[in-house]
């Protein structure tokens, strides 16, 4: 794997926050957008930088569920379990999309198309049931829509 | 150009659509009178109002006609003509929403201060700064009774006080849109739709206790928000209305915006100062309360989005006139987030004190297939459910409470008969399983048990006596809970319990699911009048339990099926029996 270093624009951001109170979360958010997730070279980075233990920045990075450890797939599918999804079938969604990609929430596909999760409400429940791929949202999804909406990502490869 | 616009639709489901006819005989009866080109017809899929027979709205006057009669087509054609109403036939809606939080969403652009201003925005800032001063401001707030929208409903001119009481060299005000519950987007909607508002009401809140840092803690997932919020700031800093010496006064303020990162919990005031100060989010014991020790140990409000955008209507229409809206506990208006299993899900604003039928049926029109509604779920995962007998109570803090549930942040899911009352607690305590942050005993292993004791009884192999335990654990849970979270996590079990219970016994005694939801528990069976012989449950099923051929026809062998309803799916001739 490439050695990720941060880049100048960050160690800009974290120069900007640095005097701040409460920053940490903030420049996890900044790290976070520009690669997908979190890496473990740039919390050891990070330490450094704002003399913060490697252990606190761990500790906030797993107890949110929006910092990512690892590395996402190239398409985000976010899958909402929200109230309305759930009632309205959102699981046989899910268990559709789980056999169409042979992953399960959490996981990436091998060709690292991509990435299954799993969230509580997206905020459209008069939409639901409610997937949103990378920032398109789908609503109203039905079982047998499932493979049309996923083959289109596949054959823009 | 017309000058006029009707609206047709027929809104009796149970027949079949008339638009059509009615339309073409409107159309005749236009062109008789020669109205037809300056009055346009137009069909729609959907006018918001149910089962009302033929329903006619008329724009731009604002005039609508239900029940309507081929007969009354004539006179309704001669009122148009002579610009008059016919006063028999105009549609008295029952219940009538009440926008004073969603008044501005969808009228201005949310991105253009101007727009806000010319609304009356920001005037309220000006009269709280330079009229009213800190204690006229908060008795104002006082007398409106205005109480949090956030869930528990605390009065929000006494944590104004409190923290404009302590001494203290640094406060702060923190706008809480960390909206986590799933299944409802009240915030969002407020934010996006109308972020000057929310930015209004903390500037005032920060004014009436002598704040001079504000923070909102918006949830990561709502980037639209986020946006809208960033812009709303720099433009208020543009025009002097944030930043120093605001509006010519020696009252300053500077607005910072914290992302919020996918924590429930995070909504719970102890735990979003913890999460604001770049910490894990966990709560801590109360007291000292935030207005006292907040956020770096100095006094802090935290207030919700809705209570904030309540804020500016008080402050420039008064507390006496706020105070006239809702009941004698619960002032001013609620926004609820009605899904599920309803017609019409969306945003409705309503007076306190409406009931509960008024939201669901009236204007939500009842649920999707028409069947009777089961039951109403509010307050989401710290919410309980109110079975339809009891749809009648006027919505208020206390009411929802003595009934087992919650106001909450505004939630309202709608549940009908084909939903199971063991599988819908299941669903929230899983959630609050997940997002419970494991600081405390009690929400960490409490929850854990019950959730356990609720998969078992759905599988069918739950005992009479698991109920007692879950009704014990639940009073320890609520009892010994450190925030919030733990203890109201038990509120849908112990609500379903209590008006749900032969649903329970049904699950454990019979190992039956009455909603057909439990999959464990349900059957499927062939009914041999019904089929037609097609084999199409024999090609899909996926584990080749079904058995037979065209001749002899075919029946599923019950040890092989795993129950996936696949053939109930399939079959085109509703020849499965799910039971």
């Amino acid at each position: 794997m490439e050695h990720k270093q941060l880049n100048p624009e960050l160690i800009n951001l974290v120069q900007q926050w640095k005097g701040k109170e409460g920053n940490l979360i903030m420049i996890l958010h900044e790290i976070q957008n520009h690669h997908g997730y979190v890496p473990r070279e740039l919390s050891l980075e990070l330490s450094k930088m704002l003399d913060v233990p490697l252990a606190r920045i761990y500790e906030v990075i797993t107890f949110y569920n929006f910092f990512k450890l690892n590395p996402p797939g190239k398409h985000r599918i976010a899958l909402c379990m929200g109230t309305a999804c759930y009632l309205r079938g959102a699981g046989v969604i899910l268990e559709e999309v789980k056999n169409i990609l042979g992953i399960r929430e959490g996981q990436t596909t091998k060709d690292g198309l991509f990435h299954l999760d799993v969230v509580r409400c997206l905020g459209c429940c008069g939409l639901a049931p409610v997937m949103m791929i990378d920032n398109k949202v789908y609503g109203k999804v039905k079982k047998s829509e499932i493979a049309d909406i996923l083959s289109k990502y596949i054959k823009e490869e | 150009m017309y000058a006029k616009v009707v609206l047709v639709k027929d809104t009796d489901l149970k027949r079949e659509d008339r638009t059509r006819e009615f339309y073409t005989r409107l159309l005749d009866c236009l062109r008789e009178t020669n109205l037809h080109s300056q009055i346009q017809v137009v069909r729609v899929a959907d006018i918001g109002i149910y089962d009302r027979g033929l329903v006619i709205k008329i724009l731009p006057d604002k005039v609508t006609y239900a029940n309507v009669q081929d007969t009354d087509i004539k006179r309704i054609v001669e009122a148009l003509s002579e610009e008059k109403v016919v006063e028999e036939l105009v549609f008295k809606p029952k219940a009538k929403q009440y926008r004073l939080v969603l008044r501005n969403c969808g009228k201005i652009d949310p991105e253009n201060i101007d727009e806000y201003i010319s609304n009356g925005g920001y005037l309220s800032l000006k009269k709280a700064v330079t009229e009213l001063g800190q204690q006229k401001l908060i008795d104002e707030i006082k007398a409106s009774g205005i109480r949090g929208r956030g869930g528990a409903g605390y009065p929000t001119w006494m944590k104004w006080n409190f923290a404009r009481e302590v001494a203290s060299d640094q406060k702060f005000v923190i706008c809480n849109a960390d909206e986590g519950d799933p299944g409802a987007y009240m915030d969002r909607s407020v934010l996006e739709g109308d972020p000057h508002s929310v930015i209004e009401g903390l500037a005032i809140a920060a004014f009436a206790t002598g704040a001079s840092k504000g923070y909102f803690y918006v949830r990561a997932e709502y980037p639209l928000a986020v946006e809208r919020i960033e812009k709303a700031i720099s433009q208020a800093y543009d025009y002097g209305l944030l930043g120093k010496d605001i509006l010519g006064s020696s009252f300053s303020l500077d607005i910072e915006i914290r992302l919020g990162a996918g924590a429930f919990v995070c909504g719970e005031e102890t735990a979003l100062i913890s999460s604001i100060e770049g910490k894990r989010g966990t709560p801590h014991p109360r007291p000292p309360y935030p207005s006292v020790k907040g956020l770096w140990g100095k006094p802090t409000v935290i207030n919700n989005v809705e209570t904030l955008a309540n804020i500016p209507v008080i402050v420039s229409r008064g507390g006496k006139w706020f105070a006239q809206i809702g009941t004698q506990t619960s002032k001013g208006t609620k926004v609820f987030a009605v899904t599920g299993k309803v017609k019409n899900s969306g945003l409705v604003e309503i007076a306190m004190g409406a009931s509960l039928r008024d939201i669901v049926i009236d204007i939500c029109g009842g649920t999707l297939s028409g069947k009777p509604i089961k039951a109403v779920q509010t307050g989401g995962p710290s919410g309980g459910v109110i079975p339809e007998r009891l749809l009648d109570t006027p919505v208020d803090y206390e009411n929802l409470q003595k009934l087992g549930s919650i106001m909450g942040s505004g939630g309202m899911i709608v549940i009908d008969d084909e939903d199971c009352m063991v599988d819908i607690p299941k669903f929230y305590l899983g959630f609050c399983v997940e997002e419970s942050c494991g600081k405390c005993a009690p929400c960490r292993i409490g929850g854990f048990q019950m959730l356990n004791y609720l998969k078992k009884i759905s599988e069918g192999k739950g005992k009479p006596e698991d109920l007692g335990q879950l009704r014990r654990i639940a009073q320890a849970m609520q009892k010994a809970s450190l925030c919030g979270l733990g203890q109201t996590a038990s509120n849908p079990v112990l609500s379903t319990l209590k008006y749900f219970e032969e649903e329970y016994n049904e699950h454990i005694l019979n190992k039956r699911c009455p909603a057909g939801k439990c999959s464990s528990l349900v059957t499927y069976s062939i009914i041999s009048e019904k089929c037609k012989r097609c084999g199409l449950c024999f090609n899909n099923c996926p584990v080749k339990a079904i058995s037979g051929d065209k001749e002899q026809g075919y029946s599923i062998a019950q040890d092989k099926c795993v129950k996936c309803g696949q053939c109930f799916e399939v079959c085109k001739f509703k020849a499965i029996d799910k039971k």
